[in-house]
């Protein structure tokens, strides 16, 4: 049955360590960074395309920094405001929703490679945190986890519009989570397997990036991303002028922010998701892994070298995810709202057919191919 | 193989964990002032005026039907595509029949008008 | 370690199972049954079934449990009072009666299963190239059956929703 052995002792400590550090390293990049930068970006990005001048009164000592110190105030103001949960609410659910929405969003960092394989005075490193064989389903698995946070959110807030904005996440996100699914299937294909580190392994060649191999699967995903991501123009969940503020009408203070964050992390998560999957994780264009190792090698020696080579594709692909981030947020002031009666149209009877057509089609060269 | 997922285990952990503390935190700090106008419900500055009791349009009930099946589907094709260049033309065959027969459904819904929004 | 995260797991399982049936919270209900589905995932992957764990989140937690919370929202269901009132002693007599029944099957078949072969798996064994292959080779009719399956439930969810309009 089932063995006392315990881990296999000899490597056990660098690995441990080696973990912990990259968990650290994810943490502190996602909360640490991400969560609070995006929201001075969304503030500033507003202002921007509607010419105002935004975000730019908090100031230390007369100094704004373009408004950076909003950050600061914001997290200030976040952490000390009260706590409010409204009359007939259900306390426990209330308080357990924005822990539901937060840790399925933190987890699905756990599969997505952020670098390669590099030897480092002899310790092997992979830099993703669970090398898992089903790679990608870890990341939908979260994905369909985090719809409960927004759907209890809703129900518990004993709350008109807190409950259709419930209703509607569920649906939308139900919806799009069957499309987004089948959008990746092409890719899966080509590359024949379900692990992200495999897939980003398998596009160390620029026109073998997925953007190449599977255009149309790009397309639909980015459109079912976002439409997960409950964002505009799929914010019907949300929708200000409709539902005041859908699920999370009744939350303040930081479980508020909570919510706030599951949202900029899953646009984290699904930059580096495209990043990952269709261009090119790491891997800088024309120039092969192997000749980055063996120039920086000859000038730092080896294992500087690759500890350098390890940084320098570490840094491309946070750049690349950088990128997309901005794209995905330039989205929001670019686009109008969908109706929901057009949400539910377009995930079932475009893109849901659209993606099995692209399975077909795939299929159908990849046998041609070989 | 095992080994694999340890990580996991620890991001939970550590994922749990910061969840939690933002909540205890948010809870512990900031003033309390409790009086009976503000605990009510938002609803635009009035009191509320129904109870949230109200019951939703069955769409959303068929939606979500319809999602598991597709979802099953969607679950089958993820290891197809993985050994799908090994299966080649019978790989291609017996996943369009089996795909084939869903459409089916989906077509049948459609002019079923289930996916219709009033 | 694998017996010690086997208990950690098993034992949450049951806890939230019996909450799961415990709790007067709907919701709370569903909730617990979602932890419950969890844990088992867990221990899918503790055997090495390491697809069967992660089809078990997105399908059992992910999906179907949202149908679950769905007909709770739609119901609307509160914390309600027992619905059933009258012989309640008797009512959970016969629960007991069965649950204990079920305890007997599964005790009695243990004799039937082997345990001989636990543990000798291939390094293929529960991933996700290894069940492909298996389940598009030799059990295709049982896989095609499945699509006409899921057919009669898309027509069924349908037709349940279409008949009282």
């Amino acid at each position: 049955m089932f063995d006392y052995t315990y881990l296999p002792a000899p490597n056990l400590i660098p690995q441990l360590i080696e973990m912990m550090i990259k968990i650290i390293f994810i943490f502190t990049l996602n909360i640490g960074f991400f969560a609070p930068i995006l929201g001075y970006v969304e503030r500033k990005q507003s202002a921007l395309m509607q010419d105002r001048i935004g975000a730019n009164r908090a100031d230390i000592f007369g100094y704004t920094l373009g408004g950076l110190f909003h950050i600061m105030s914001d997290a200030i103001k976040l952490i000390v405001k009260e706590d409010f949960i409204p009359r007939g609410a259900d306390k426990v659910l209330h308080t357990f929703a924005p822990f539901a929405a937060v840790v399925p969003t933190l987890l699905a960092f756990a599969v997505i490679p952020f670098g390669g394989k590099y030897n480092l005075w002899g310790h092997e490193t992979n830099l993703v945190i669970a090398d898992l064989d089903v790679g990608i389903l870890f990341v939908f698995a979260a994905g369909s986890l985090a719809t409960y946070g927004s759907v209890i959110a809703g129900w518990s807030s004993n709350n008109n519009w807190s409950l259709l904005g419930a209703v509607r996440v569920a649906s939308q996100m139900l919806s799009y989570e069957v499309a987004m699914g089948l959008t990746l299937v092409g890719v899966f294909m080509v590359y024949h397997t379900l692990s992200l580190t495999e897939i980003a392994a398998g596009q160390e060649e620029f026109f073998h990036w997925g953007i190449f191999l599977q255009p149309v699967g790009f397309f639909l995903f980015i459109a079912c991303a976002l439409a997960e991501n409950k964002r505009v123009p799929f914010d019907t969940p949300e929708a200000e002028s409709e539902l005041v503020a859908g699920y999370f009408t009744e939350y303040s203070g930081l479980k508020f922010a909570m919510f706030w964050m599951a949202e900029f992390l899953e646009i984290v998560t699904i930059a580096a998701i495209l990043v990952g999957v269709f261009f090119g994780a790491w891997h800088i264009p024309f120039l092969s892994d192997d000749s980055l190792l063996n120039f920086l090698a000859g000038i730092f020696g080896l294992n500087f070298g690759s500890l350098f080579t390890m940084l320098v594709h570490t840094g491309v692909f946070w750049l690349k995810v950088a990128m997309f981030i901005g794209f995905l947020m330039l989205i929001r002031w670019s686009l109008p709202r969908f109706r929901y009666d057009q949400v539910m149209k377009l995930g079932w009877k475009i893109i849901l057919p659209l993606s099995l057509a692209n399975i077909v089609v795939t299929g159908i060269i990849l046998l041609m191919v070989n | 193989m095992l080994n694999q997922y340890i990580p996991v285990l620890f991001m939970i952990v550590a994922a749990a964990g910061t969840a939690t503390g933002m909540i205890i935190l948010t809870t512990l700090l900031g003033p309390k002032k409790e009086f009976s106008d503000k605990m009510e419900p938002f609803e635009c500055g009035v009191s509320p005026v129904s109870d949230p009791a109200s019951r939703f349009s069955l769409s959303f009930y068929v939606i979500a039907m319809l999602f598991i099946v597709f979802d099953i589907e969607a679950v089958f094709l993820f290891p197809w595509a993985v050994i799908y260049t090994k299966l080649g033309v019978f790989g291609l065959v017996e996943m369009m029949v089996f795909v084939l027969v869903l459409v089916v459904g989906l077509a049948y819904v459609w002019k079923k008008g289930a996916l219709e929004w009033e | 370690m694998q017996l010690l995260i086997f208990y950690v797991f098993g034992f949450i399982a049951i806890f939230a199972a019996v909450s799961m049936i415990v709790v007067k919270q709907p919701v709370m209900s569903a909730l617990f049954l979602i932890v419950n589905m969890l844990c088992l995932a867990g221990l899918y992957a503790l055997l090495d079934a390491h697809l069967i764990a992660a089809l078990q989140v997105i399908v059992y937690a992910g999906a179907i449990m949202v149908l679950v919370l769905f007909v709770i929202m739609l119901l609307n269901l509160r914390e309600k009072k027992g619905l059933i009132t009258r012989h309640k002693v008797a009512m959970q007599g016969i629960g007991v009666v069965i649950v204990a029944f079920v305890f007997v099957l599964i005790a009695a078949s243990m004799d039937f299963v082997s345990f001989s072969q636990a543990g000798a798996v291939s390094a293929e064994f529960g991933t996700v190239a290894g069940v492909a292959k298996t389940l598009f080779t030799d059990f295709i009719l049982p896989f095609e059956i499945a699509s006409v399956l899921l057919l009669v439930a898309i027509i069924g969810a349908v037709i349940l929703s279409k008949s009282r309009t």
